[in-house]
Formats: C-alpha cells, structure tokens, sequence
C-alpha cells in the first residue's frame, strides 16, 4: 500500500521554540505561576465584562457600608460602600500595566546599559558613572520632580489620566534599571571572555551579531530575576506616588491605593488589607516563578536535560 | 450570701462617698496617658501642646477658660470686667487681684511681683519665649502691692485676657527663675524640669519625654483638692494604643487625644472600660470655592487672580447647590464619630459669637437640582454632565492627602456627580499643600483648584483676627508671594466696614452680633465658604475617674483639681 518510492521518513527537525515550550512545561512551579497570573489577568480584564455593579447612588452606597463579603458584594464593601470586588479588578488593571510596563522599560534600559558597558570598554566607564549617578540619586524626590514638571503638561496631550499613566510608568522605569545594568554588565565581561566568543569574534563575526547571538541568551538568567522584582517594585512606587498625591487622582483605585487604604481598618476588616496585599503578592510570585522557567528553559545549557 | 454583703458594701461606699471625696489624696493613683510625651514642664520654653498641658497641672495663671469658653478666675479673686471696674473704660488698663494667703508649693507666698517677673521673663528678646503672643501690646505691668498687678497696653484692647489667663501663659516664681532671665532660660534644667507652682500637684521625678511623676501640692489653695495623692503622666505610643490603654485594658485613667476612626472608637467603647469625651472648639473642615478662575490656559501670575472671576462659581445659584447637595451628618458618620459635628458655620463657637445658622445640615438633592436649572446649567447633550453655552459644569476639587479628606473627597464627587456636576479630584502631599512655598503650584494659597478642602481655627476664644481673614486686601496674589489668608478671594466692601467696626468695638454682646452677621455674609448669604463638619477634641477616660469636663478653649487638664475616684 505505501509508495515504495517515498523517501524513508526523516524526523523533521524540531523547532527551537518548541524545545523551550518543552522544557517550560517540566518546570511545574512556572507552570503553576503561568496558571495564577492567567486567572488574575482573567479576573482584572474580563471580571468587569462578568460582574456588574448595582448603581447605586452614593447615599444609598453609604447605607451599605463596611458589609461582609455575600453574594451581593462577593467581597465586602469599603467604608464608603463601595462594592470591593468591583474596585479590586479596576485597581488590577491599573496595577499590572503599571507594573509590566514599568519593569519592560527598567529592564530594557537596564540590559542595554549593561550590555554596552560590559561588552564595549570605550564606554564602560561613561555609563557606569552613570549607572553610580542614578544610583546615588534620592528616588523619591527625583520623582517628585519628575512628576511635578511633566504631569500637567503630559495630562494636557494625553489625558489626565493616560498621561498620569505614562508619566508613572516612565518615571518609575528610569528609575529601577541600575541594578540589572550592573550585574548584567559584570555577567557580559565575563563572558566576554568565554571560548565560543572569542571564536564568534576571531570569524569575523560584527559585535551586534556577537551581542545578539551569544550575549543576550547567556545573560537572561540574572535579567529575568531582576525583571520579576521589578514588577513588584513598581506596584509598590505606584502606590507610594498615589499616596503622597503625585501619582492617580484619589478616586482611582490601584492595588498598591486599596492596600494602604486598608491599614487603618486592618483591625475591624483584615480583607481590606489581605485581599489586595494577596493579589499583589501572587502577582509578583507567578511572574517570579515563569521567569525562573524562562530562564531554564532558554538556557541550552540546562534544556534537554 | 457574699455577694449580697458585697453589693450591700459597695452600696455603702458608694453612699459615703461625696464625704470620702472631701479630703486631699484620698483617691490614691491617677494615671494619665499623653501619647506625645512631654519635654519640658515650662510653657515658656515650648509651644508643645503636651508641654502646656503638662505644666499646667504645676503653673497655674491668673484666670482660665471654661469649656464654654468664659474668663474665669484662678489665682485672682475675680475676673476684672468693665463693669467691676477691673477693666478701665478706655481700655487700655486692667488690674488683676490676687486672692490672699496664696502659697507656692515650697511654702513662699505668692505676690505680685512673681506677675511682674513673669512678664519680664517672656519679654526678655534673648529668651526666646514661645507665648510672646500673649503678652503682646503690653506697655507696661505695675505692682502696686502685693497682691495687685495693673496691666496697661499700648492701646485699647478689645480682649485684654491674654496675659496671665490659660495654661499657655502661668505665672512662675520670681525666687525660682530670677537667674533665669534671657539667653541663661533654656540652661535652667532644675527650673524648667521641676518648676515650683500654685496647681493641684508637683513634681516628683520628671523623665524627659518619658514620664511626670507627681504628688498633691501640700499647699494647694482649696484644702480638699486635689483628690488623688498621685499622678502619672506618661508619655509614648499613638493615639490609637493610647485609646486602646483606657478604653480595652484599663491601664491608664485616662488619654489625651485620641482620634480614631468611627469604627475603632465604637468597637472599642464595646469594651465597656471607658468612654470617649468630646469637646468643641472652633475647628471647621470646610470647602473653599474659587472666585477666581484657575483656568490652566491663563497666563502665569494671573492665574486664580482677582483679573478674572470664576467662569462657573462665580454664580452663586450653582455654589448654593454645591452646598445644597452635601449630607454633613454622612461625613461626620464616615470620618469623625463622636469627635465631629455638621455645622453650616465658619466660627462654631464659642457661643456669644457663634451664629443660629443650620439652614445646611439637611440635604436637598432636588433642590440643588433646580437652583443649577435655574442657573442656566442643563444637560442639554444627555451625557450626564450639566452644561451652558457649550461649557461642561466641571470641576477640580483639591485637598491634602489624608484618608479622611479621600473619603470626603469620594462621597461628596459622588453627590456632585448625581446632581450632573463633573469632578475630578486632587490630592497633594500636606507639607507641599500648607508649606507655603510661592514656586510651588499645589499650595492652598495659590488655589489652582475650583474648589478645595480644608480645616482652619482661630487661637483662643475671639474670632477677631480670624474674621478679618476676608478682607480684600488679604487676597494672595502674585503680588504678595501668595501670602493672604483671603484663600476664596472673597470681596465685599460691606464686610471690610464691618471689619473695622469690630475692631473699635468693646462690647461683648455687639462684637458677638458682628462676628455672627459675618460669619453668615460668608456661609448662608454668599456660600463662599462651605462649612462641613465642626471637628472636636476626643480624649479618653475611665469609668472610674469622675469629673472629667473637656475644654477646647484651655488645656484638657484644667480641672484636674476635680478629678475624683468613682468607687
């Protein structure tokens, strides 16, 4: 019945991607983590189209204040009656842009730093003084600053609130990038050194090939780990800016905003404070646990295993 | 059996008791919980309200306040008044009396000259006194005898009981401070630490911003007084343990101001040991409408500036409902509890001076409504939001960053939204907001907001120089550094006039009708200010102390005298 003709079958050579798929899906904590970050992204984008909110208006809001979680408020009303579920998913979404931005922006400045400090030695010292500039820098007040030159003038083009958003995610992001710039520099000088790129280089190789090629995948191990506390860290700063009034207006609740409008009420309504600070925490640990993944399962080193 | 002797026995006590009470330190311990410990035991030295309320307990003046805010009489045998001829009809004069027989706590009688030597002592310009305020426009003080101290100002003075009456100015002993005049006043440790006084108690052992121990002073005019043999007064924490000390434990006697939230004040009045006493003085949160329009697209510098009136507040239909559509008793219930009261008033108190205005306390939601149809402003484009001539009835509402004022904030957008009133919120860090600073754009003062938020009181009992806040000379402007204290740029020639006719006005009774009639040109006659919730003080006491009497107008221990064991 087979065509006698046909070439015996060759495996077809298997795609790079799909070995790292691979290797992601034996790390079980990434897993796990991709899982959680998926329902709290669920919950913050979708919840809203899933759960209405009754209009109520604010005197009949305030009748209700403080209630216990029920099938009404899933998850209780704050101290003005505010249905907590609903401003739990509106601070997730203004949370986790918050932070997935801020962190793409610290981490992008921060290896590209690192990167040409380590790997070019003209511009070593340059950039790490700079790296030691930003780094002795006050952040608070920087921000502060930052802040207070730019918002109305960004508000003004954008928005207020989209030109808030994109004042914080910046400011925050060139900010938070030393770190990752000097142990990314320090991981490229050592493997400046390595065999296979003295041997890229002694063929003629350009530096973006070699950079691209065989720095960049040898270093994501450390910018990873720095990515995934980034993450946190801005939610964090958010916070901090709303809080000293630089940062959303007050009305706009973020996680970082619910959590420490909770504190005063941690005693009566612990929830106020667990449910935010929880939802901060998952956040923080999926994304921390799929970069662990990431890490193992583009390092070749390790991949096959 | 034995609890029927107990409750027959506690019956009996309870029934000899008001016998029991007349004899000094009969009731034993007091504790006191300061959760700001104080420093010193000088109120010269200090302008720590700890430390005023502190010494007071040791240094007493010649008259007090009451809690409703009245003169009255300590050291002296009565308040001198224009009509007993105390005070001198021109004003200028006043002569206090001391009682006879007083002694200090080292047995030394008390003279005129002690007044005198006070004076001099705060004077001094190398002492660094911190009430010179109160001995302001002093021209000269006279001891005719020992017992007599004749105060004459520089010129006439409306309110001449400022020096000598209250917590903040005592009179201290002339044999104790003599060498403690000008830059040698703050080396005094002995002095300042262990000051020798004509109060209820003295001082045993003084732990800086730790702990006052203190007995009964052996001399203390009123042979039965005080009731307790000792006192501690203790320092540290916050004011949420310090309420918890009184209030769930039973630690302490009682605790100095203790603002909590309504929650934690109810939960923690459960516990059944205390309970929370209030007093009110004549702080008001309120709202602040801009005359002036704060338009960015304004040049700088003439930006919220009298150049150009309010685009939309300017009308007072729309700032009548503004106020209209706000329930007071709500934010009083969500922010202050039993440490807060609605009021439609700019000066709450005292009484003589306090207007009968509650028009404000209830909401009006449908008529706030048709005052801004009245005005012109209908959502003729049906996306909720009010609007005339093209304009959107919007608004900018700015505060300070405190999550009482966010609460507010919150629930008074919500209201404003109902009646079709666009809001967005603001909220500035409070050192950048009340710092004062002219480069800054988010100060109070500059005002680049519609409207804002806010608490404000005047110091001491007159409301004067408060009053005269609104004069339109006093508007802030680029001019002046931002420096007024006419935050609403409010102008009305009618009230200037009637500004200075209190200012030449002696009687009581009038100035109280002046500073009502102005208090009502500023609220319910042009809704300028937009009075929301009188905010108290709130201490904490123990069902077993007795005669606890709150006072705004002096410090909380006034009449620690009084303070008894309820058994």
């Amino acid at each position: 019945m087979s065509d006698p003709l046909a070439a015996p079958t060759i495996e077809k050579p298997r795609n790079q991607w799909r070995d790292v798929w691979d290797q992601f899906t034996t790390h079980k904590g990434a897993l796990v983590g991709m899982t959680v970050l998926g329902v709290l992204l669920a919950f913050v984008l979708l919840g809203p189209f899933l759960w209405h909110e009754e209009t109520l208006t604010t005197t009949e809001k305030i009748m209700l204040k403080n209630k216990p979680p029920s099938a009404r408020f899933p998850m209780g009303t704050d101290q003005l009656g505010r249905d907590f579920l609903k401003r739990m998913m509106q601070g997730g979404q203004v949370s986790i842009a918050v932070g997935l931005v801020a962190m793409m922006i610290s981490i992008f400045l921060g290896t590209t730093v690192g990167v040409l400090a380590g790997f070019f030695r003209r511009l070593d010292g340059p950039l790490m003084r700079l790296t030691d500039l930003f780094l002795s820098l006050p952040l608070l007040p920087l921000l502060l600053v930052m802040v207070m030159l730019f918002r109305d003038a960004l508000a003004g083009v954008l928005g207020p609130e989209f030109g808030t958003f994109m004042l914080i995610v910046t400011a925050i992001g060139i900010t938070s990038w030393m770190q990752s710039a000097r142990v990314v520099r320090g991981e490229v000088l050592a493997l400046k050194e390595r065999e296979f790129v003295l041997a890229a280089r002694s063929i003629g190789t350009p530096p973006r090939r070699v950079i691209l090629r065989h720095v960049l995948p040898n270093v994501i191990s450390p910018v990873m780990v720095a990515a995934t506390l980034n993450i946190a860290e801005a939610i964090i700063t958010e916070s901090a800016l709303s809080f000293l009034g630089l940062g959303f207006p007050p009305d706009f609740p973020t996680w970082g905003r619910l959590l420490y409008d909770g504190v005063s009420y941690m005693q009566q309504y612990p929830e106020r404070v667990m449910l935010p600070g929880l939802a901060i925490s998952l956040t923080v640990l999926s994304v921390n646990y799929i970069g662990d993944g990431l890490r193992d399962a583009l390092d070749p080193r390790i991949r096959g295993r | 059996m034995n609890m029927r002797t107990a409750l027959l026995g506690a019956a009996a006590v309870s029934a000899f008791a008001s016998a029991a009470w007349a004899e000094r330190g009969a009731d034993g311990q007091v504790n006191v919980l300061y959760w700001q410990a104080p420093s010193i035991l000088n109120p010269y030295l200090s302008s720590g309200t700890k430390d005023v309320e502190a010494s007071s307990l040791i240094l007493e003046g010649m008259g007090g306040f009451n809690e409703k805010g009245e003169v009255i009489a300590r050291l002296a045998e009565s308040v001198p008044t224009v009509e007993n001829g105390g005070v001198s009809a021109d004003l200028t004069q006043i002569t206090w009396k001391l009682k006879a027989g007083l002694l200090w706590s080292d047995g030394t009688p008390v003279t005129s000259a002690d007044a005198a030597f006070t004076w001099e002592y705060c004077k001094h310009p190398e002492g660094g006194c911190a009430q010179g305020a109160r001995f302001e426009g002093i021209k000269s003080i006279d001891t005719p005898d020992d017992l007599t101290v004749v105060i004459t100002f520089e010129g006439p003075k409306p309110n001449p009981y400022q020096a000598f009456v209250g917590g903040t100015s005592p009179i201290i002993q002339k044999a104790q401070f003599a060498n403690c005049l000008g830059a040698a006043a703050s080396t005094c440790t002995e002095q300042n630490f262990n000051p020798i006084g004509t109060g209820p108690f003295k001082v045993t052992e003084f732990k800086t911003n730790d702990t006052v121990s203190l007995e009964a002073n052996p001399n203390y005019r009123d042979p039965a007084k005080p009731a307790f043999a000792t006192m501690t007064l203790k320092g540290g924490g916050d004011a949420e343990a310090a309420a918890r000390a009184v209030m769930e434990t039973g630690e302490f006697d009682y605790a100095w101001n203790t603002q909590i939230n309504p929650d934690m004040q109810t939960q923690m009045a459960a516990a059944g040991k205390g309970v929370f006493v209030n007093g009110f003085g004549t702080l008001v949160e309120r709202i602040e409408m801009n005359m002036t329009d704060p338009s960015p697209d304004l040049a700088e510098g003439e930006r919220s500036t009298i150049k150009h009136p309010h685009p939309i507040l300017s009308d007072i239909k729309v700032r009548q409902a503004l106020s209209m559509a706000i329930d007071r008793q709500v934010l009083v219930d969500v922010g202050y509890g039993t440490a807060g009261r609605p009021t439609c008033n700019l000066v709450p108190a005292p009484e003589m001076f306090a207007s009968d205005n509650t028009g404000c306390i209830a909401q009006d939601m449908a008529g706030a409504g048709a005052l801004l149809d009245e005005a012109g402003w209908t959502d003729s484009d049906g996306d909720g939001i009010r609007d005339k001539d093209g304009k959107k009835l919007s608004l900018l509402y700015q505060t300070s960053t405190n999550p009482v004022r966010q609460d507010f904030q919150a629930l008074i957008k919500g209201w404003w939204n109902e009646l079709g009133v666009e809001v967005e919120l603001k909220n500035i860090d409070a050192s950048v907001y009340f710092g004062g600073d002219a480069g800054s754009p988010d100060t109070f003062q500059k005002f680049y907001a519609d409207v804002e938020m806010y608490a404000n009181n005047f110091d001491g009992t007159d409301p004067e120089p408060y009053l005269a806040q609104y004069l339109c000379d006093k508007i802030p402007g680029p001019d002046n550094q931002w420096q007024g204290e006419n935050i609403n740029r409010f102008c009305d020639p009618a009230y200037d006039a009637l500004v200075k006719e209190m200012s030449q006005t002696a009687d009581i009774a009038k100035r109280g009708e002046l500073a009502k009639k102005m208090n009502d040109m500023l609220t319910k006659d042009s809704f300028v200010v937009v009075p929301l919730v009188d905010r108290g003080r709130l201490s904490a006491t123990s069902h077993t102390l007795g005669g606890v009497v709150l006072n705004t107008w002096d410090t909380e221990l006034w009449n620690a005298q009084d303070w008894f064991r309820v058994k």
